[in-house]
């Protein structure tokens, strides 16, 4: 019986995002009915809106804005975000390939409050600058600390030095 | 027990103020729980009654670092901590000792990573390391024992040679 509602909100959102967002979309992606949207990084704060305001979806719910670092692809970085509809009962992903160096992506905290930290910490972890975020910074790292952890360029044991450590008591 | 026997019978007992001062210390080490992470559980279950530290007189875990002699770092130490874990040690009043409980704190453990402190010994003068992860309550116990012999070594005028000026220039 959930199997159908599923595959009905499926089609109500994919037929609704589609309709509304057609050029903007770059890639849908389904697999194992995961569904997920890849959208041009100039649209993603009015897809977020439209998908958070819709009386039908009402994905009022930022899970998770997480990245990707693709290392030697040339859009190197790709923002991931976890949206959930209470109403649906409906995981949904959204993905913005960024295509401007330094890396930057307007922020959503303006639909989602609750995006603020994970931002902050796809900021930190990323180097991911996002645009007109009310509080961006570092989460995690130390201010003043100079890389970001989760670049696939950073050493796992870090780099020698970066981080202060107090000096030896006596 | 023998001092009360002794006691009764000569009514003094000769001792020097080295071992007085250095039995009475080490039998009321009082700990500094810094328990950062998942090793604080273990300490904590050193405490109940089925291990007991009170057998030891060091039953009063204190959480101001100025009524402390034994810091007891049991976790991991981020490179972020370890400027509060020194902050604190350095409130507390000398003689002081160090106990790195576990295998975060003495080498990084499993943590080999950016933002763990590869031993907690790069900053602070560790007197005894703790295997395990974390270690049982008896290790920490026998941890304790360790520091309590190292008291026992110790001179009662050996604390006194850090002036006070020499305290106030200590850095962070």
């Amino acid at each position: 019986m959930r199997k159908s509602n599923f595959m009905d909100s499926k089609e109500l959102i994919l037929n609704k995002v589609k309709e509304k967002f057609g050029q903007a979309i770059e890639a849908i992606s389904d697999f194992r009915n995961d569904l997920c949207f890849t959208i041009n990084r100039n649209q993603i704060v009015e897809l977020s809106r439209f998908l958070k305001e819709d009386s039908e979806l009402e994905f009022i719910f930022c899970k998770d804005v997480t990245a990707i670092d693709w290392a030697a692809r040339k859009n190197r970085f790709t923002t991931v975000y976890h949206i959930y509809s209470f109403k649906l009962n409906f995981n949904l992903r959204l993905k913005v390939n960024i295509d401007v160096d330094p890396p930057a992506v307007e922020t959503v905290t303006s639909v989602w409050k609750s995006a603020d930290w994970y931002e902050r910490e796809t900021f930190d972890m990323y180097g991911i600058k996002f645009l007109n975020h009310p509080d961006l910074r570092r989460m995690y790292m130390p201010e003043g600390f100079e890389h970001y952890p989760l670049r696939k360029d950073f050493p796992v044991i870090g780099i020698p030095g970066s981080l202060p450590l107090p000096n030896k008591a006596e | 027990m023998g001092l009360e026997a002794i006691l009764q019978k000569d009514g003094f007992i000769t001792t020097t103020i080295d071992a007085l001062v250095a039995w009475s210390r080490k039998s009321s080490v009082w700990p500094m729980p810094m328990g950062i992470s998942c090793c604080a559980i273990e300490m904590i279950a050193a405490a109940d009654p089925k291990y007991d530290i009170a057998r030891f007189g060091s039953e009063v875990m204190r959480f101001t670092p100025r009524q402390c002699d034994l810091m007891i770092v049991a976790g991991t130490v981020t490179y972020k901590m370890a400027q509060v874990v020194r902050r604190i040690y350095d409130q507390m009043p000398e003689p002081k000792w160090v106990i790195a409980m576990g295998a975060c704190t003495s080498s990084g453990g499993m943590y080999r990573s950016y933002s763990v402190v590869q031993g907690i010994d790069q900053f602070l003068p560790v007197d005894v390391y703790t295997a395990g992860c974390p270690p049982r309550p008896e290790n920490l116990l026998n941890a304790l024992m360790a520091i309590q012999e190292k008291i026992s070594k110790t001179k009662a005028r050996q604390f006194q040679n850090r002036s006070l000026a020499e305290l106030e220039n200590a850095q962070i």
